[in-house]
């Protein structure tokens, strides 16, 4: 089986859209295309219940195929690293699911096994896990309201970039903020495999209330297929190849 | 509803019966005994016999716990943590599926619990033993992870400590699976989370040091300055300063080498504990030496003096044979 390159849109925000297409149906589309959206909702340290506002978070997450938590600010750094962790299990999962569906008949799925030969199978999506390849576009959203979360979202991405580069399977993190200045996103960091180097503090806040979790999703979406992301991943081939040298 | 409780909503309670949907056993819940991240754990009856079962909504983490605990039995008997008894679904009244596993159920008190109730030069020999089963791990190809206080038990009969939670295993090499930041070197900016033995070992030494502060503290600005800061400051971990700093830098390579180490500390501790007690003082040698000159004179002018004796016996003796050789003399 060839080891493909997982794709990921992370959209960390605290409240919900509401201007621009429906966020749930660019999430949909998103995984047609091959590239999960997972969500992290965040509270405000005095919110004692979710506000309604937040239901939308995992409305995205499901129709992207993907994985929603709704956290307080302190419990950020975990959850990211969980959240996007279980998503790539989940699409292991599905793409093992297939395959076993093609080897054991349509009815066949993981769970349908018996829990001895589940085992098995959960190894070798694990190990998947391990060496494939990991894109993750981070969507940060940077309305006012955001403001005083924003340090720890940016430390909760270093930690994840720590965690995942101790796989030993690629990685590539690329940030983006939006509602952009002029745009609908606005770019942070360039695609990378380390983000321990993000220096440039997040822009200056949008004020006013606008916040267009959809159009800013498509064109999250968008910065997959860019060239730049293409021509760096060559240039980390050719450094591997050295590397395996020994 | 929230949707983070409704992720974990297992809605078992006491008194529940769960029928596993492949090998027909039959669990009676008695009582919870903890949540984590994956699942829930309670305390369960099968046969009459009690048992530990975690339950999750979440099969895959399931499975792969049971990997983890299926190599523990390879490894060696089920001396390094909970045996694994059984693998199931269960179908709930509602009909939705959950994986679940059922364990050894081990009967014993949390760590700090039990130093803080049978004294603290145990937290050395735990520490020890907890060395010498991160030993054996580690030569299976194995790092545990998830190493923190709460993981870790110590059973009565014998006195042992032992973990419980192996969601964290990890094969060396590859990413470390589940940790807690305050345990972690990652966290710390103290090395990276790959599982390597000195992974674990950081893990540990974080452990003794959460000993005498319960409630953790923040990493601040300087991650390494923080944590140094409080190593010097905490006085009752001063005999194993060293040893800690050396497995908090990732100096040591094997859990053999830091057990050598700390087991050398424990050995030579012995003496040096009663003065510690009285003075508290840091430096354990100041201490020993100030003691040694000046300040017990009484029991030095009681020492002198039996330590002339031996010259003044020596010379009584010589006096008392020639004594007798003379009257031998005398009355031969």
């Amino acid at each position: 089986m060839k080891k493909g390159t997982l794709k990921q849109i992370l959209l960390i925000t605290d409240g919900c859209s509401n201007k621009g297409e429906d966020p749930s149906a660019v999430a949909a589309l998103a995984s047609q295309q091959g590239i999960t959206v997972n969500v992290i909702g965040i509270l405000e340290d005095d919110q004692s219940e979710d506000p309604t506002g937040l239901q939308e978070v995992e409305d995205i997450a499901m129709s992207g195929g993907g994985v929603s938590q709704i956290v307080f600010k302190q419990a950020l750094s975990q959850t990211v690293q969980t959240v996007t962790k279980q998503a790539m299990t989940q699409t292991l999962q599905g793409v093992v699911n297939q395959e076993l569906k093609q080897i054991l008949g349509p009815k066949e799925s993981l769970e349908e096994l018996p829990p001895e030969q589940r085992g098995e199978v959960m190894e070798v999506v694990e190990d998947l896990g391990e060496t494939c390849d990991l894109e993750v576009l981070v969507l940060v959203d940077t309305s006012a309201s955001m403001h005083n979360k924003l340090p720890t979202v940016q430390e909760s991405l270093i930690d994840l970039s720590v965690s995942m580069n101790a796989r030993i399977g690629r990685n590539r993190f690329a940030i983006y903020s939006f509602p952009g200045k002029k745009k609908d996103i606005d770019k942070v960091f360039d695609w990378s495999p380390r983000l321990e180097s993000i220096s440039s503090v997040f822009p200056k806040l949008t004020s006013g209330g606008i916040t267009p979790t959809g159009p800013a999703l498509k064109e999250a979406m968008y910065q997959f297929g860019k060239k730049s992301l293409k021509r760096s991943f060559l240039r980390r081939d050719e450094s591997n190849i050295e590397e395996a040298g020994y | 509803m929230n949707p983070t409780s409704k992720k974990q909503g297992i809605n078992v309670r006491p008194g529940d019966v769960i029928n596993g949907k492949w090998h027909h056993n039959r669990y009676v819940i008695l009582k919870q005994l903890g949540q984590g991240a994956i699942g829930s754990v309670y305390l369960c009856e099968s046969n009459g016999k009690k048992a530990a079962l975690k339950i999750s909504d979440k099969g895959s983490s399931v499975t792969m716990e049971v990997n983890v605990l299926k190599t523990f039995k390879k490894v060696q008997g089920n001396r390094l943590g909970p045996s694994l008894l059984d693998v199931d679904d269960w179908i709930d009244p509602r009909g939705r599926t959950y994986s679940f596993y059922v364990m050894e159920y081990l009967k014993g008190e949390e760590l700090s619990t039990f130093v803080r109730r049978h004294g603290q030069e145990w937290l050395g020999i735990l520490m020890l033993q907890l060395l010498e089963d991160l030993s054996n791990l580690h030569k299976q190809g194995w790092v545990f992870g998830d190493l923190k206080t709460d993981n870790l038990i110590v059973t009565h009969a014998p006195r042992r400590l032992k973990w419980i939670d192996v969601g964290g295993t990890t094969q060396i090499g590859r990413s470390i699976k589940e940790y807690t930041e305050f345990f972690d070197r990652g966290y710390w900016q103290m090395g990276s989370r790959k599982a390597e033995p000195s992974y674990d070992l950081f893990s540990l030494a974080m452990v003794m040091l959460h000993f005498y502060h319960p409630k953790r503290f923040e990493r601040g600005s300087s991650p390494e300055k923080t944590l140094m800061r409080k190593l010097r400051n905490t006085a009752p971990l001063k005999p194993y300063e060293s040893c800690i700093y050396k497995a908090l830098t990732g100096k040591y390579m094997s859990s053999d080498q830091m057990r050598q180490d700390l087991s050398m500390i424990l050995m030579q501790r012995k003496d040096t504990n009663t003065s510690q007690n009285t003075a508290r003082r840091p430096n354990v040698q100041t201490s020993r030496t100030v003691r040694g000159n000046t300040p017990k004179p009484n029991t030095n002018s009681k020492k002198q003096p039996r330590q002339e004796h031996p010259t003044l016996e020596s010379l009584a003796i010589i006096v008392v044979v020639f004594l007798f050789y003379f009257l031998y003399l005398i009355l031969g």
